[in-house]
């Protein structure tokens, strides 16, 4: 009786495991939607100093403490109060003590025994790749479905591996089932049926031999069907027994691409115009990394020489003087005919240029573009980062007329990178 | 029946480390069986199994299973979620909601020790306190508080959509500023239902509308009436409430603006009674986690190991640093919440000679019986007022501290002696009293007839003054009234010690 009122009590346990994970997303997004300009500035930040293939990471955000302030109504120093502590060691009544520090006026009592005040800090806060990405995109004015297409992780394709001892029923490895069946028969059915056969050789005997008493073959011959019996109880086959084929997910092999990446460093070429370069070749990259399991980049910068360089110097170094832009074709066609020459390499290539030639060279790079690059790379994009058209964007006018798998584009700010991707998505869709 | 009862009482239950649903049951029961011996009232039970990012999230919404979205919650939560990560600190072992039934929550992680102590202490400990204290019976409705929440939420919700996620969000920023005066400290609350509650919006809102017009309603001014009615105060009392006060009053808030503050204020109401009995709730649960399971133990139902597991979390939990020691920040309302319990229980059960002077009244008296009456008629400070024993102000070895502005050094007023317990006593009470911990800050008047001025008036206690932060209250404070608002400071004395003013940008 009593039993059944303390469950009375308890009205129920409920499991929520499962359900509402994650309620505070929509706090969080406020929080972020707070803060958007500094992660704005965060994310801005990551992308300069930040290496092409690392893009695509979270980002710690650091937010002053001050902005995330709630302020209520409080007493501040000053005045006389009153406080009790637990612990006294020495003191007695009308004991005086030094004011600890902590400065004008007093501490407020308990808390001012934290040396520097713990609130001052900046709050720090990681950001996922998700939102990192979203805020990446926001600047490049990517359309939504570009986004996610970016963002998803490469196509899966499951493939066999070895055995599982669960499964679905249509994966049942009929051979090794069995055989195990069989195994585990023997293995359980062993001790009974060596114990059968003395027995069946002892009823053997028995029969043989004139004087065996008649209830003695009786008997044996009941044990040994007791004995049959209990071998024909093991079943022929047990769901221990069941073995699956085993699938594992992995992500589908596609082949190699390799991407150029060509900058013109001549000195005018600022930080901004960088800046512009550097997110379109991330773009590339990201929507390399879509299609290709293994992409490698060649970082080639010119101005009247061209030179393979590592990212950093890629991006960081400067240097001024005239600008040759077939000095960085040439030599990216040594490295394709040295290092990428084979078949299986989809060779692409972005070039960022402020558009200053030498007047002479600008014929020859289309020349160079038109016979020798253009039938071996799936697509080359050029970007100019500023407005006026000169020679080079002239002489490459001409090619973009006669070739789908070249694309051109001015690039004034992050936002009009995407007309180039559009292009580029387009080819890609149709091929 | 009983027999079999008996039985199963002589052998401990079972005590793996992993829990199981059935073992929870199972140890809830025994729990329940024992707790019903002590006599203790509570609501009808919800135990709920979460897992650490759930609780996480609980956290974050001070507690509570549904709230309204705010930035804040995403800041609190983004902020335990890292510190937990790092491991800098262990989530607390239980969150138990005040409601009817009432919620407990045990974490995934924690082993069975840990669950049987949650059930002990949360759902036995606290919900009998929350069912019988006289301030959650005065100022809470247990029974609709979820449903409330829910409903709040998806008013919020609602106004979000139809007025901009910014617009809310500054009006719940400044409707935050000013929670902790969005109370009503000696009325008593009203009660209605939830259904009551969405009937009476609409009319409220259209009447609220009308009233605040009629207020403000600027009828031509007859001479000879007009220095009565300028001498004539708005409000004619001091208004505690400050954010009752806007509701009602703020010139240009929209109906849904007034209903957002009216929420912000019914939660703040509803938090009201556990920032006044912080020292008194946590002790009493704490002192019926020690004591239910320590009559378990006795009964045979719990083994030594589960023992040594649960005294040990308990001790971290009641452990209480000394003054100057580093890891010192105050005193642990755990330690001394339990420890006056305890004492309570034994100036019961084995009164001292001191004893009997002090609490002629209790000493020797059924212990339960007057637990239970200190459970249920008073609050932090009164409690302490009432019950603190010089043999436990000896134990913690207390001693008060004045600290005097105009003097250059701190002064030891009172230590754990015949002539100190008293003033202990009361400075200690004092510490927990609400009005003197926070500042006195009233609406003090309006100008109705003028450019619409809000002034507060914050009264001071022995000089002490505001902090900085002052000035961005009243900015908040600004941005609900609508128009200017000034906070002046008056010292001891009746002078005004400082003033601070802001003038909102017109409304568009």
């Amino acid at each position: 009786m009593g039993e059944r009122r303390e469950r009375a009590m308890l009205q129920q346990i409920i499991d929520r495991r499962l359900s509402g994970k994650n309620k505070s997303i929509g706090n969080r997004e406020r929080f972020l939607r707070r803060h958007r300009d500094q992660i704005r500035e965060a994310v801005g930040r990551a992308i300069s100093g930040r290496g092409i293939r690392d893009i695509d990471q979270g980002e710690n955000i650091t937010v002053p403490r001050r902005d995330l302030s709630e302020p209520v109504f409080g007493h501040g120093p000053g005045g006389t109060r009153e406080m009790v502590h637990p612990g006294n060691k020495e003191y007695v009544r009308g004991d005086r003590i030094e004011r600890p520090q902590g400065g004008n006026g007093s501490g407020s009592g308990n808390s001012s025994a934290s040396p520097d005040g713990e609130g001052e800090d900046d709050f720090v806060f990681q950001i996922s790749r998700e939102e990192f990405m979203q805020y990446f995109f926001e600047d490049l004015a990517l359309p939504r479905l570009l986004r996610t297409q970016l963002t998803e992780v490469p196509e899966w394709k499951s493939r066999r591996a070895g055995f599982a001892s669960d499964g679905t029923p249509n994966n049942i490895h009929v051979v090794r089932s069995m055989r195990g069946a069989m195994a585990r028969r023997i293995a359980l059915g062993g001790a009974l049926r060596q114990r059968l056969r003395e027995l069946e050789e002892r009823l053997a005997q028995a029969k043989r031999d004139p004087y065996t008493l008649p209830n003695e073959i009786a008997t044996l011959t009941a044990d040994i069907d007791t004995l049959k019996r209990r071998l024909a109880r093991l079943p022929y086959l047990d769901p221990i027994d069941l073995r699956y084929r085993n699938r594992v997910r992995e992500p589908q092999p596609t082949s190699k691409a390799v991407m150029f990446c060509l900058m013109d460093v001549s000195g005018s070429m600022d930080e901004a115009r960088k800046d512009i370069a550097k997110r379109f070749f991330i773009l590339l990259y990201l929507f390399l990394t879509k299609h290709y399991e293994r992409i490698e980049i060649v970082f080639v910068r010119h101005h009247t020489q061209a030179s393979e360089v590592g990212e950093r110097e890629f991006f960081e170094s400067r240097e001024s003087g005239g600008t040759v832009v077939s000095s960085a074709l040439e030599l990216m066609l040594e490295i394709m005919a040295a290092r990428y020459a084979t078949s299986d390499w989809n060779v692409y290539a972005a070039q960022a240029s402020d558009g200053d030639n030498w007047q002479q060279d600008s014929p020859k790079c289309r020349e160079l573009i038109e016979t020798r690059i253009l039938s071996r790379v799936r697509y080359y994009a050029y970007v100019q980062v500023v407005e006026e058209e000169q020679n080079l964007w002239q002489e490459y006018s001409r090619i973009a007329k006669g070739h789908t798998n070249f694309a051109m584009q001015k690039i004034a700010t992050p936002a009009d990178i995407y007309p180039v991707f559009r292009e580029l998505f387009k080819k890609e869709a149709a091929l | 029946m009983s027999a079999a009862l008996a039985i199963r009482d002589e052998q401990p239950l079972p005590c793996p480390s992993d829990w199981s649903f059935e073992l929870i049951e199972e140890y809830h029961d025994a729990i329940a069986r024992t707790a019903r011996r002590f006599k203790l009232d509570t609501y009808p039970i919800q135990l709920e199994i979460i897992t650490a990012e759930q609780m996480m999230d609980a956290y974050a919404s001070v507690g509570m299973p549904v709230n309204y979205r705010h930035w804040s919650f995403g800041k609190q939560f983004i902020a335990t979620e890292k510190s937990y990560r790092r491991g800098h600190m262990g989530l607390a072992y239980e969150i138990v909601i005040n409601s009817d039934p009432c919620i407990a929550y045990l974490m995934e992680e924690n082993t069975m020790t840990m669950q049987t102590l949650v059930i002990a202490h949360a759902a036995y400990g606290h919900n009998s306190f929350f069912k019988g204290n006289y301030l959650f019976r005065m100022w809470t409705d247990a029974s609709s508080i979820v449903d409330y929440l829910v409903y709040a939420k998806n008013y919020i919700a609602e106004c979000e959509e139809k007025h901009g996620i910014d617009e809310v969000e500054a009006l719940l920023d400044s409707c935050h500023a000013l929670m902790n005066y969005g109370v009503d400290r000696y009325r008593r609350a009203q009660k209605p239902s939830l259904a009551q509650e969405k009937a009476r919006r609409k009319d409220r809102e259209a009447y609220l509308q009308h009233q605040v017009n009629d207020l403000w309603r600027t009828l031509p001014r007859r001479a000879g009436k007009q220095t009565e009615e300028a001498q004539k105060r708005f409000p004619a009392e001091p208004q505690e409430n400050l954010l009752y006060f806007v509701e009602k009053n703020a010139p240009l808030l929209e109906p849904w603006e007034r209903e957002i503050v009216r929420i912000v204020r019914k939660v703040a109401q509803y938090f009201y009674p556990q920032r006044q009995t912080q020292v008194m709730n946590e002790g009493w649960a704490t002192f019926w986690h020690y004591t239910l399971l320590n009559t378990m133990y006795a009964d045979g139902l719990l083994t030594d190991g589960f023992m040594l597991e649960f005294l040990q979390s308990h001790t971290n939990v009641v452990y209480q640093p000394a003054a100057g020691q580093r890891n010192y920040s105050g005193i642990n309302p755990y330690a001394l919440g339990f420890a006056m319990f305890s004492d309570l229980r034994r100036i019961c059960e084995a009164p001292t000679e001191e004893d009997r002077r002090w609490f002629p009244d209790i000493a020797g008296t059924d212990w339960v019986a007057t637990l239970d009456n200190a459970m249920r008629n008073f609050k932090d400070e009164s409690f302490i007022g009432q019950f603190l024993s010089p043999r436990l102000m000896r134990h913690f070895r207390m001693f008060a501290i004045r600290d005097d502005e105009d003097e250059s050094e701190l002064e030891v007023t009172a230590i754990h002696d015949d002539n100190g317990y008293r003033c202990l006593r009361e400075a200690l009470s004092r510490q927990y009293d609400i009005n003197h911990r926070e500042p006195n800050i009233q609406v003090w008047s309006v100008d109705t007839r003028g450019d619409r001025s809000l002034t507060l008036r914050h009264t001071q206690h022995s000089y002490r003054p505001l902090h900085d932060g002052a000035q961005e209250v009243l900015k908040h404070v600004g941005r609900l009234w609508g128009f200017r608002v000034i906070l002046e400071s008056v010292d001891d004395e009746g002078d005004v010690a400082r003033r601070w003013e802001v003038s909102p940008p017109p409304r568009h």
